[in-house]
């Protein structure tokens, strides 16, 4: 069995939010990773999907130590991350990099690509100015960008390109893990294979582990080899992302998968009724029985634990091994 | 609401307490009282009477208590000057104040918001530019320029209007107008622009799609919402409403708080400065409270502190 | 056939704001027939919501609309104020994609849907409102009595959009426009109001165009499909048609690009390049710079609409008879 490179034990995220009603708003707690564990060992991805607001960016944050968890430990190679801010910690985060959804919004405007490709190595005081020069040409030709993209403006690239930008700025200092947090989201149906293809090349050729956040299951599926289903701050299913895909075995994964339009064949349609609830009034029990068709008494009491199935994944239902539930897909 | 209005007044009577509590750490800094309002070379026990008659020798917040309680209720002390209390002559002066300003806030209001409307939805239109032409001219020029202009054309040259002095409604006229003026031109900028945001906004679209006529989108859908920021301006105009008038009162000779509050710091005459801040003050402190119901009113997302 | 319900001719639409002239749609020709289900797919900027606008009049100014847009009879482009006025929401309505932007926040959600009923029904007071709540019921809008005195900032996105579709409804429209619906929304949300959207259409047997920049929502939604490519229809076929044997290169890289939930795991083709900019569109066919069979004559001349079979036509110099035009693609693992 590999080594993890990434293990998340047991991490909690809140934040203190006032509810509506200006200063007669109550204070409350909001839970927005509210117990998550996971691993990703060397080399693999862990697509982490889930409706918005569920806590996904938060948990990718987290992992990258960019926020510090309210409880729980991120171990990094066998390490737990050091604090924030300390020497250690940045350190640190030359070998983990993040992937933001919008890549004209984490690129300068005002300054050429190349110098803000090259900028990690400065702020990491790495190499000689020419050195980096050319570690940010090398990493730019990795990402399939040409030389004469160094002088361009963001606003001069299309959309992949600048995408492509923002993957080199990760990349240059050659880091182990990368969290992408929707990396294609934003861009053009015809633009997001591109991407996804140069992820996988990426992989392949440098061992890059990725833990990749999006709401699109499709693209998750083409680049995870685990997935972890969030719903309200928590973990309801993970396993092979092939498995889990071909079989859902928590009702929420069932409707989301049954949610995804197809082309080609037409599936039975699990469909929810309801919206997720508010987020700092999460319903006891198992968070999604107000929406879950095949809750029983138990559910509204009882919070599910996540527990390994025969096959190796985990669901955290009272009705995961029930027959029942499996007649009614 | 009533949560949203209470809490509004709650935030309103801090900060008038607030204000109250400046003034006096502001006064205690600025020296001792007794050195600063009997003259230097008086006697030391006229200076120790003084400080017992005003209650000077108790400790510091026996002092705030009682000079708190006092502002509170309006009483200021008597004026140096003529020795009848310091709020009535500040009151008896408000009236004429206000029978300019008034009149002023309704030609900025009345003038400065159709014309925004108006350019506003005929944005880049000749009228648009012009609108926009005037009022920048309008609102960079110091009012007492335009005031100065207005008196050598209406009141000189023409010799229409009086320029200065209070013995008519004449007499009015030009006042209003110099304070009018450069109101109306911010109004007519700010309500442009509040205007074109509104319309630029999705829902405007969604209203027209619904096949509502456009005048219909304008009036219901439209207004309301540009009102909400619009709203700020006004409470900021009524706001320095008493305290704009200074410089205009002066340049026309017109007898209101202005005229005093210059006349006073002139005098030294402390209690009737005092008074007239506190005044000031508690006008602006009400006209924010306003604005806060207002948008309360208006906007449904601050009434229930959503957002 | 029947003369369809809403026909357009040439449609074209250039923005010029001064600096640059852009031309956002480029002489489209489509119709639709009563009751009939009609899909609009393009990537972003490919022109699907400037089409529509332009045949209600809802684009500003400084949009020059040129072509026809028939209903009845009747042109929209350049109609009177008046008329257009009397389309909308009446023979037309539209949704639109972020719900919660697109409801007025300072009133009741009631009192917009009550304002529809009055303008197009004519209704007012008690049975305005009881409309209203059979509307909400109908857009399964659960506590609907309740509901009608929310404000928008006090629902879900999800619940605005059926709001939204309620409102569109009071009109009682012979063609809704959705344009992009769900996009904004969750993906279990999304599959609630795909189901309504088509519960609906039951119903009332009236037309609808989905505009969606996703082909699979498309797909399981309508009876035949329009591809958009900078401002021109490339391609339109009923559904099956288009999915199983796609004529233009352009959809067939489309279909290529998209990763699949289920069958092997292959790797993507990828298009290379990326879409025109509006206003530095290639002469010639749109496509020819990223097209993997593009000829000289493609770089030149814009290609004809090639009739493939009834209802089906792509735009397109050469018959590629459903081969694709893309390197096949082995399966990863
Ligand atoms: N700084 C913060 N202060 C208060 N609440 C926060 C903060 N950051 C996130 N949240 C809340 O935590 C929850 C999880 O947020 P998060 O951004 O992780 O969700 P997400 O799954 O990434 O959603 P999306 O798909 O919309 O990006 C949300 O309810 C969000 O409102
Ligand atoms: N008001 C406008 N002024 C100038 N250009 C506009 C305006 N509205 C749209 N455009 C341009 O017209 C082109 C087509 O836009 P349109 O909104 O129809 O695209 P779309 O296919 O609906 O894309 P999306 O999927 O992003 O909604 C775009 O290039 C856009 O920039
Ligand atoms: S635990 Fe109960 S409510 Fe939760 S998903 Fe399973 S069956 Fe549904
Ligand atoms: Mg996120
Ligand atoms: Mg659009």
């Amino acid at each position: 069995m590999s080594s993890p490179l990434l293990e998340a034990i047991d991490i909690r995220r809140q934040y203190n939010v006032r509810t509506a009603g200006g200063v007669f708003g109550r204070k409350a707690v909001l839970q927005a990773v509210a117990g998550v564990s996971f691993r990703i060992d060397m080399g693999r991805t862990l697509g982490l999907v889930g409706e918005s607001g569920c806590g996904k960016s938060t948990t990718g944050k987290l992992a990258l130590g960019l926020i510090p968890p309210s409880s729980g430990e991120i171990r990094f190679v066998g390490s737990t991350l050091p604090a924030i801010g300390s020497a250690a910690w940045r350190d640190m985060r030359r070998r983990m990099q993040m992937v933001y959804q919008d890549p004209l919004g984490s690129l300068d405007r005002r300054l050429q690509v190349g110098p803000q490709i090259a900028e990690p190595l400065i702020i990491h005081d790495i190499g000689t100015p020419a050195e980096r020069r050319e570690r940010a040409y090398a990493t730019m030709a990795s990402v399939g960008l040409q030389k004469h993209h160094f002088e361009r403006y963001p606003h001069e690239l299309s959309g992949g390109q600048r995408q492509r930008v923002v993957l080199a700025r990760a990349l240059i200092t050659e880091p182990k893990l990368i969290v992408c947090d929707e990396p294609i989201s934003a861009l053009d149906v015809s633009i997001q294979a591109q991407v996804v293809n140069l992820l996988l090349d990426l992989q392949d050729r440098l061992g890059l582990t990725y833990l990749f956040i999006s709401h699109d299951l499709k693209v998750v599926r083409q680049v995870s080899h685990d997935v972890a289903v969030m719903y309200l701050g928590r973990i309801v299913e993970t396993g092979q992302a092939e498995a889990l895909f071909r079989a859902p075995a928590h009702p929420y994964t069932r409707a989301l998968v049954s949610a995804i339009p197809s082309l080609g064949e037409k599936r039975e349609r699990l469909i929810l009724s309801g919206d997720p609830p508010n987020p700092v009034d999460v319903p006891a029990g198992c968070a999604f029985h107000p929406r879950c068709p095949f809750a029983i008494a138990r559910c509204r009491s009882e919070a599910p634990a996540l527990r390994r199935q025969p096959d190796g994944r985990a669901v955290a239902c009272h009705r995961a091994d029930d027959d029942a539930i499996a007649l009614a897909a | 609401m009533l949560a949203f209005a209470l809490s509004r007044l709650a935030r309103a009577a801090i900060t008038i307490l607030f204000v109250v509590t400046f003034a006096f750490i502001v006064l205690r800094l600025s020296g001792d009282p007794a050195l600063l309002i009997m003259s230097v070379d008086a006697p030391p026990e006229a200076i120790e009477a003084f400080r017992k008659a005003w209650g000077l020798d108790r400790p510091i917040w026996e002092q705030y208590l009682a000079y708190a309680w006092h502002a509170l209720t309006g009483d200021f002390g008597k004026s140096m000057r003529d020795g009848r209390p310091a709020i009535d002559l500040v009151l008896e002066r408000l009236p004429a104040t206000l029978a300019i300003t008034l009149p002023a806030l309704a030609l900025k209001l009345g003038i400065g918001i159709p014309a925004g409307i108006y350019a506003a939805l005929h944005r880049n239109s000749l009228a648009d530019r012009l609108t926009m032409m005037v009022s920048v001219a309008g609102f960079t020029m110091p009012s007492f320029v335009l005031a100065l202009v207005l008196v050598l054309i209406f009141g000189v040259t023409l010799g229409w209007l009086p320029a200065s002095g209070a013995d008519s409604v004449w007499h009015a006229v030009l006042p209003i107008v110099t304070l009018g003026t450069a109101g109306a031109a911010i109004m007519a900028r700010f309500t442009r622009s509040a205007m074109l945001e509104v319309l630029g906004q999705p829902y405007i679209r969604a209203a027209s799609a619904k096949g509502l006529a456009w005048w219909l989108v304008v009036a219901k859908h439209a207004l309301p919402n540009a009102a909400i920021p619009t709203v700020t301006i006004i409470g900021f105009m009524v706001g320095s409403l008493v305290a704009g008038a200074v410089i205009v009162e002066s340049v026309f000779a017109w007898p209101g708080i202005g005229r005093l509050l210059v006349s006073a710091v002139a005098n030294r005459d402390l209690a009737v400065v005092q008074a007239l801040l506190m005044v000031i003050a508690a006008w602006m402190v009400l006209a924010n409270l306003c604005v806060d119901l207002a948008y309360g009113w208006l906007d449904p997302r601050v009434r229930s502190g959503a957002r | 056939m029947a003369a369809p319900l809403v026909s357009i001719r040439g449609l074209s639409v250039d923005f010029d704001d001064g600096r640059r002239a852009a031309r956002a749609v480029d002489g489209v020709d489509a119709d639709i027939a009563a009751g009939e289900a009609v899909g609009l797919v393009g990537e972003s900027g490919s022109g699907k919501s400037v089409t529509w606008l332009a045949a209600l009049g809802l684009l500003p100014n400084r949009a020059r609309v040129s072509g026809e847009v028939r209903i009845g009879g009747m042109n929209l482009i350049g109609a009177e104020r008046r008329v257009l006025e009397g389309v909308r929401g009446k023979r037309i309505a539209m949704i639109f994609q972020d719900p919660s932007s697109c409801l007025n926040p300072v009133h009741r959600i009631g009192r917009q849907v009550t304002e529809a009923l009055r303008l197009h029904r004519g209704m007012d007071g008690r049975a305005a409102e009881a409309e209203a709540l059979r509307l909400f019921d109908q857009v399964g809008i659960a506590d609907a009595k309740r509901r009608l005195s929310d404000y928008p900032h006090q629902l879900s996105g999800g619940l605005n959009q059926r709001v939204m579709i309620a409102i569109a409804l009071a009109g009682q429209p012979e063609l809704l426009i959705a344009d992009e619906p769900t996009t904004a929304l969750d993906a279990t949300i999304q599959a609630q109001i795909l189901l309504l959207l088509s519960r609906i259409r039951r119903e009332t047997g009236m037309a609808m165009v989905l505009i969606s920049h996703d082909l699979g929502v498309v797909a399981e939604n309508v009876d035949r499909v329009c591809v958009m490519y900078a401002g021109r229809i490339v391609e339109q076929a009923p559904g099956e048609a288009l999915f199983d044997t796609p004529h233009h290169p352009y959809t067939q890289g489309l279909l290529a690009a998209l990763p699949t939930l289920t069958g092997p795991r292959r790797r993507l083709a990828a298009i290379p390049g990326s879409v025109p900019e509006p206003w530095n569109l290639p002469v010639g066919c749109r496509f020819a710079p990223r097209c993997p069979a593009a000829e000289e004559r493609c770089r030149h001349e814009a290609p004809p609409r090639r009739v493939i079979a009834p209802a089906h036509q792509a735009a397109c110099h050469f018959d590629v008879a459903g081969q694709s035009v893309w390197p096949a693609q082995e399966a990863a693992e």
